[in-house]
């Protein structure tokens, strides 16, 4: 397919369908822990609104992690399908690692999940507020797993090499490998910011309508409290991120960076922007500041780094793809920062809930923390080739054998199935969001008590004929 | 040393592959019986029964492949590589039919049909292409030097397509006797009714895929009918032609639970019958459990978690189930 190898077209399959699968997961995770404080809120105070927005967020959650659990799936089973080399090669520490996830974090989500979703009337309070809360922990387990995982490939250490395979010697040093602390710690973090911008468009866009309910200003307001504490600690551990990333793989700081070589004397410019240029070796059209990039990096004014001509030409990576992937998330941020600093400046001046303006910027942020996730991965990725295990596999060598037409296909039937299966889901999702939280003031509708086996009664299930659970057809 | 590594992976990835067939089997029977069932609030009820479960069902194929990876690195790069158009489809069925489950009911009036539509081919072809994985791995794979050597369609043949199509009946075998226990009225005599005539392609399945495996591969054929082993092995198709008549008895009978507890019990007689044909072999037909085990440090370090944790996985998972047990009324469960 348009010319391209049987790798290239693996790697764009791998690329393409762990993009999707991870925008789920980052919801999951943070709506997830998000649905813990509304229950817990709603059980201590007593106070409907909390209920209902749990009510509320609950079935989006549920379409939600339908889609990052079957995408999931993919990817469990793509190390095998279209990695092969790199599964018997290094499958003895990736697959122990995996094993675990499955073992402490899918079967924990999973066997909590029925009931958080759909056992309201069947158990007590305490033990759905109790499975709740495990699901939200196997969300955070999961991320510590499969980050484990990946931090591996980044940064190797505690395995040997015997007989051409990876064979694990020390467990705590796999696992603890230099960049995991901050790559899970980062990651969990863009989930919860990515979910909080979420939650707090979706408040935005119902204010800016006029649907100025105590549920909306509530979850508006719990957002956009997330945002401002949040991004600055984000800001934080990026910053000690790339110091770490500059110690274990300086190639790929130099391509994040645009840096070609070092000037005698002169500490390192930090480039704004530019457009590296990987056959002529230089970054054109540069915008720098000088000295900046050698005082950030390594804290001195003269300080240097090593430069990507320093590097053979084989062990680079692609500069002109990651340093602007890079800048996309470390913008976003710095609106994210700025987001926050301005909904605390309103909130003083008590015109939170109505400045059009800030209501509208809330609004398009929405999906600036999935689009800063991506971006990041795609800078972190991108940014360890030529290598699959840092130093000690190249990609080129872990690919399994099948021929460009066989990936060409199945890529082709993957792009199509994954827009229509998951941009519909998406589209329901935002139809849900549009039709805001139900009130249900009182605690005595017919079907809810009825029902209820010594749980909470309250909600009706849903009556079919009437399908309550459809969205607004207005909507379309 | 003393602990046999390789032979407790190779138990527990068996138990768990024999949890997800009989687990996600009656789910994906749901959506396999879906076009025998007209009535929107039947269609409703049947899905209702399985949706607080089955993300857990399917967990036990992540385990799977997980497990598969943890321990016999080689067979999970070779088998997956070997099956990877059937798989690729599978993983297609899996996302149609698992997003379907959330869809059905959050689409507008006249996408629903779709969904339903989804939910179905979601189903069949999930099961289809298992049944055609398992075929081709009983048939063996080409390997040369550790990799997998063999074509991109190596996998189809005539035994693996009925194996594909066994599958299908199995799983729709599970899926009915499931609903009679979870029913009531309309929708459990259904299922009632089509039990029996289901039971009956079952028993002629494994019929055949018992003639035919020995047939086709004489070194099986060795292992079932020499002679110290036919003493042994005979009372497996004793079990089996037992449990089917009992079935049909109970599925005339007014019982509820009866069926489907004998269901699993046929399936997991089937199951055993295959892992006699197999064993000790994980990548069929030449390559042992010992000779793609991992290293022991990766067998030994994830061994102490699963021992460790499968019992308390087994316990929530039984108390979800308790949670939602006795009969799903129509309007009930979804959220
Ligand atoms: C930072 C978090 C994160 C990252 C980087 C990944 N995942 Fe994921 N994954 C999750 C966080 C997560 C989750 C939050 O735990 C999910 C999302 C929805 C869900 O059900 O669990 C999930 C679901 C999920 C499932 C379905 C689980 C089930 O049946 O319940 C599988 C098999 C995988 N993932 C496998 C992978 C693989 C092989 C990945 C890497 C290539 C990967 N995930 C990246
Ligand atoms: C979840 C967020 C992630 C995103 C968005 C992401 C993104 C990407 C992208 C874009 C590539 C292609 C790079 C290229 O070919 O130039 C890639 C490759 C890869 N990633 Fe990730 N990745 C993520 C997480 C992970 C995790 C958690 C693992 C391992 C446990 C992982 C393992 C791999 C492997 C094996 C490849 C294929 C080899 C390669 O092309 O480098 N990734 N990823
Ligand atoms: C604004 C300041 C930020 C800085 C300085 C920063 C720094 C970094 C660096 C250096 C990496 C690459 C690490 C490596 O590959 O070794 C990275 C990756 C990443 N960033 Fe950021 N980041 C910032 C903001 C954000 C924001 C706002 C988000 C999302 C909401 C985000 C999400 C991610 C993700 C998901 C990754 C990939 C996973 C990882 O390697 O940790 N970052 N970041």
């Amino acid at each position: 397919m348009f010319g391209l190898t049987a790798l290239e077209l693996a790697r764009i399959q791998f690329g393409f369908t762990i993009s999707f699968h991870i925008v789920f997961p980052a919801i999951t995770i943070g709506l997830a822990s998000y649905l813990v404080v509304l229950e817990a809120m709603w059980l201590w105070k007593k106070d409907l609104v909390y209920r209902d927005l749990y009510h509320f967020w609950s079935k989006i959650f549920a379409v939600n992690f339908a889609m990052g659990v079957v995408s999931g799936l993919v990817m469990a089973y793509q190390f095998g399908t279209n990695w092969s080399y790199f599964s018997s090669f290094a499958g003895s520490i990736t697959g122990p690692l995996l094993a675990y996830e499955v073992l402490t974090a899918f079967f924990l989500e999973a066997g909590f999940l029925g009931v958080m979703l759909f056992g309201w009337n069947k158990v007590g309070p305490g033990l759905h507020l109790f499975s709740t809360f495990m699901v939200a922990l196997g969300t955070l387990i999961s991320a510590t797993w499969i980050l484990a995982s990946n931090s591996w490939m980044q940064t190797p250490q505690g395995h040997e090499i015997i007989n051409g395979v990876v064979v694990p010697v020390d467990w705590l040093k796999v696992i603890f490998n230099p960049s995991f602390p901050y790559r899970l710690a980062h990651m969990v973090v863009a989930a919860f910011l990515a979910t909080a911008l979420f939650v707090g468009a979706s408040g935005a866009w119902h204010l800016m309508r006029g649907n100025n309910t105590p549920r909306i200003r509530t979850m508006f307001s719990m957002a956009m409290w997330m945002v401002l504490i949040v991004t600055p600690l984000q800001i934080l551990v990026g910053d000690q991120h790339g110091l770490n990333t500059l110690e274990h793989q300086p190639a790929k700081v130099a391509a994040m960076e645009g840096h070609w070589r070092n000037e005698p004397g002169a500490g390192a410019p930090l480039i704004l922007f530019g457009w590296p240029d990987m056959e002529a070796e230089v970054t054109r059209y540069k915008l720098e500041i000088p000295r900046l990039g050698g005082l950030i990096l390594t804290h001195s004014l003269d300080g240097q780094y090593k430069a990507l001509s320093e590097f053979p030409k084989e062990d680079r990576p692609n500069s002109t793809v990651v340093f602007w992937s890079f800048r996309v998330m470390v913008g976003l941020g710095m609106l994210m920062l700025v987001l926050g600093l301005w909904s605390a400046w309103l909130r003083w001046r008590g015109s939170f809930y109505e400045q059009r303006w800030f209501l509208r910027l809330a609004t398009w942020m929405g999906p600036s923390g999935l689009i800063a996730i991506l971006a990041g991965w795609y800078t972190t990725e991108i940014g360890r080739q030529p290598w699959i295990v840092y130093g000690v596999m190249r990609t080129k060598d872990a690919v399994s054998n099948h021929s460009a037409p066989v990936l060409s296909a199945t890529l082709i039937a993957f792009l199509v199935m994954y827009f229509a299966v998951f941009g519909t889901g998406v589209r329901y999702m935002l139809k849900l969001v549009a039709k805001g939280p139900e009130t249900s003031d009182d605690g005595d509708h017919p079907l809810g008590k009825g029902q209820a086996q010594g749980g909470q009664a309250q909600r009706p299930a849903r009556p079919l004929s009437a399908a309550p659970d459809d969205v607004d057809p207005s909507l379309n | 040393m003393g602990i046999d590594l390789p032979l407790l992976w190779a138990i527990i990835i068996a138990f768990g592959l024999m949890m997800y067939v009989i687990m996600d089997g009656f789910d994906l029977g749901i959506g396999i019986l879906f076009p025998f069932v007209r009535d929107r609030e039947d269609r409703d009820t049947m899905v209702n029964s399985v949706a607080p479960v089955w993300d857990g069902n399917e967990t036990w194929l992540v385990l799977g492949g997980a497990a598969l990876m943890a321990a016999f690195p080689i067979a999970y790069a070779v088998v997956l590589s070997a099956l990877y158009l059937p798989l690729m489809l599978m993983l297609a069925g899996l996302i149609w039919r698992g997003v379907a489950f959330e869809f059905r009911f959050k689409a507008d009036e006249s996408h629903k049909p779709f969904w339903d539509k989804a939910f179905i081919w979601g189903s069949y072809m999930a099961t289809v292409s298992q049944g055609v994985a398992l075929g081709a791995f009983i048939n063996g794979f080409a390997v040369e030097g550790g990799a997998y050597a063999g074509g991109v369609f190596d996998w189809l043949t005539p035994f693996s397509l009925f194996t594909g199509v066994g599958l299908v009946v199995a799983y729709a075998l599970l899926g009915a006797t499931w609903l009679v226990m979870k029913t009531e009225g309309g929708l459990q005599r259904r299922m009632r009714q089509l039990g029996k005539p289901v039971t009956l392609v079952v028993l002629a399945t494994i019929v055949a895929v018992s003639i035919w495996t020995p047939l086709a591969h004489p070194d099986i054929a060795g292992r079932w009918f020499a002679l110290p082993n036919l003493y042994y092995l005979a009372p497996v198709p004793v079990c089996v032609a037992l449990v089917g008549w009992l079935l049909i008895r109970t599925l005339s009978a007014d019982t509820h639970a009866a069926p489907f507890a004998l269901s699993l019990a046929l399936l997991f007689l089937g199951y055993s019958g295959l892992a006699i044909s197999l064993w000790p072999n994980i990548i069929p037909p030449s390559m042992s459990i010992w000779q793609a085990a991992a290293p022991p440090q990766s067998m030994g370090f994830a061994l102490v978690g699963a021992l460790f944790i499968i019992p308390f996985i087994l316990a929530y998972t039984a108390w979800s189930y308790y949670v939602f047990r006795g009969k799903v009324k129509a309007g009930e469960g979804y959220h």
